[in-house]
């Protein structure tokens, strides 16, 4: 081998080691540091109150509960309507050109940006259905931003699911809708979940989609003002924006980041197995 | 006789309404499109479309107020880019490192980081962005302030990485096992081999991969917004700078009339630049096929 070869060689390997330093280097950097900036200022205090400007105390319930309330909300929106669509291109739609055109939609829908999102959301929930600022609107503008993923992943599962199930069930005299009811979906379900867990992902970390659509309040709402309209309320990642960007408290926002650092990589790992189990399947 | 007819009803029912289910997303993309566009063009019909897009004044607040959004326009394509040139290489470089050359072990623990990274919200980034890498470039260039389109860019590119790192990875692992064997055959050295062979035939996934990153860049807002300086300047690398997603973003709360329809019409700008990225997207996957 040629020196200039060789040189060539290392050269390469050098930089590919270089790039997965990088890599790994920033993680453990960012995560190191917003430990080490956030860890402290978390206390039972923090997770449990809500801010008082008497006492001038910082608490993230109410955060903490409109994550909660925005995830149960937009699952209970999206995943019918994610499985519903999968179902339909899977096992019913017969026309190629229609499938075609819902994939192209399904497509478009997972590369429009958030702040997109937030936009038509604003206008179309908010404005145009007059829910007002509030934490249904939030939910049902993630629910569109979130079909996609339900979409893709249920679709997935289904398509591992054996033609033989289908044709068993329909010779012994099953309905379509029974069929699906009792065959399909049972073996279907780990997608549907897998879609969950990473739909959930996608609502914990986003923020521009709500700013406009579920507002900004810090005020703790009981379960059955939080699905009526007009009760806006900031979620964890809105909370961290308008505390570090609006009032520069960056204590309190590098808290709430460790939080959603520990809720990210949890959902991180549940997809992980979520997929295994999938693929294990699959075989 | 009677129960035939109910379950034959049923069925028609659960029909109808998994097509209802089917069509969601169809809806949603016209939802999206028609409300954009419908309140988007009546500002640009005022104010004049060349007039909009070509002007370098935004001063939606003065008393004589002008509406030209050259300078969001080019600072998110100026910004863009900067990202693509430091990020798409250094994912590039990691996605070839953990697809075919790391051995197993040391490539499972890049991945899982990249998934993690993934995973981080992006007001996280944008956090630490504002404390770290902010007061960093101003300590480093002497500047009076670190926020500007500098620090953006780097905040970017860290933010593409995973995208352009799994997607290319994926490429990679795709291309057959023959063409690397053929290689080694003929006595090229495995990195060689990688890079003269896999890597040309891996090209379209990998193009696939950095045209996501430039959707990813363009529209991310929130992190952005924590560290550009969000003045609407023309673009200066060392510059307060305003992207289109935090044009949109910053006024939002408190703008009305004209002031906040030309907001909606740089949404649609914003929007038209994405449909382009879904379609180079789509025709490259058409060409594969």
């Amino acid at each position: 081998m040629t020196d200039r070869r060789k040189i060539n060689d290392l050269i390469l390997n050098i930089l590919m080691y270089l790039s997965a330093g990088i890599i790994s280097a920033l993680l453990i950097g960012i995560i190191g540091y917003i430990l080490y900036r956030g860890i402290g200022h978390i206390s039972w205090e923090f997770l449990s109150e809500k801010p008082s400007l008497i006492r001038n105390t910082v608490g993230i319930l109410p955060n903490i509960l409109n994550t909660v309330y925005i995830i149960l909300m937009t699952l209970i929106v999206v995943l019918p309507l994610g499985v519903g669509s999968a179902i339909y291109l899977n096992e019913y739609a017969t026309n190629k050109k229609l499938v075609r055109i819902i994939e192209l939609a399904t497509e478009t829908l997972s590369g429009i940006p958030s702040i997109i999102y937030g936009l038509v959301g604003m206008l179309v929930f908010v404005q145009f259905f007059s829910l007002g600022t509030s934490l249904i609107a939030g939910s049902l503008t993630l629910a569109v931003m979130t079909l996609p993923t339900v979409i893709r992943t249920t679709q997935e599962s289904l398509k591992t699911v054996p033609d033989g199930y289908r044709e068993g069930s329909l010779a012994l005299g099953s309905g379509k809708w029974y069929m699906i009811r009792t065959v399909v979906l049972p073996s279907a379900l780990d997608g549907v979940v897998c879609g969950c867990i990473l739909s959930v992902g996608r609502i914990v970390g986003e923020s521009a989609a709500l700013l406009f659509t579920a507002g900004m309040a810090n005020e703790i709402l009981g379960i059955t003002q939080a699905v009526k309209a007009g009760n806006a309320g900031s979620s964890l990642t809105v909370a961290l924006y308008m505390y570090a960007k609006e009032r520069g408290e960056f204590d309190v926002a590098f808290a709430i980041a460790v939080i959603l650092l520990f809720l990210t990589f949890a959902i991180n790992l549940a997809a992980k197995l979520a997929a295994k189990k999938l693929k294990r399947k699959r075989g | 006789m009677n129960r035939k007819k109910i379950s034959n009803a049923i069925e028609k029912t659960m029909n109808i309404i998994f097509s209802l289910c089917g069509i969601a997303a169809v809806l949603g993309v016209l939802v999206i499109t028609v409300f954009l566009a419908a309140k988007g063009t009546p500002a640009v019909k005022e104010i004049g479309l060349a007039e909009f897009l070509f002007g370098r004044v935004w001063a939606s607040t003065s008393d004589n107020p002008s509406y030209g959004i050259l300078p969001f326009i080019l600072t998110s394509v100026y910004g863009t880019l900067g990202a693509i040139i430091i990020g798409v290489p250094i994912g590039i470089m990691c996605a070839i490192f953990i697809g075919k050359m790391a051995p197993p072990r040391i490539a499972n623990a890049v991945r899982a980081s990249v998934e993690l990274l993934s995973g981080i919200p992006s007001v996280v980034y944008g956090l630490v962005g504002m404390i770290i890498v902010v007061p960093f470039v101003r300590e480093v260039f002497n500047l009076p302030d670190g926020a500007n389109l500098f620090s953006a860019i780097i905040v970017l590119s860290v933010m593409i990485l995973p995208s352009v790192i799994s997607v290319s990875e994926t490429a990679l692992r795709a291309v057959p096992k023959e063409y690397e064997e053929a290689s080694l055959a003929l006595g090229a050295t495995k990195t060689e081999t990688v890079f003269r062979v896999v890597v040309p035939a891996a090209k379209s996934g990998i193009f696939t991969s950095v045209v996501l990153g430039v959707g990813r860049a363009i529209g991310e807002a929130m992190a952005v917004m924590m560290v550009a300086g969000n003045v609407a300047n023309m673009p200066k690398l060392f510059g307060s700078v305003r992207f289109l997603t935090t044009a949109v973003a910053s006024e939002m709360s408190y703008s009305s009339g004209l002031q906040r329809e030309a907001l909606f019409s740089i949404a649609l700008v914003l929007f038209i630049f994405i449909l382009i990225i879904n379609m180079v997207l789509n025709s490259i996957k058409g060409g594969k096929q």
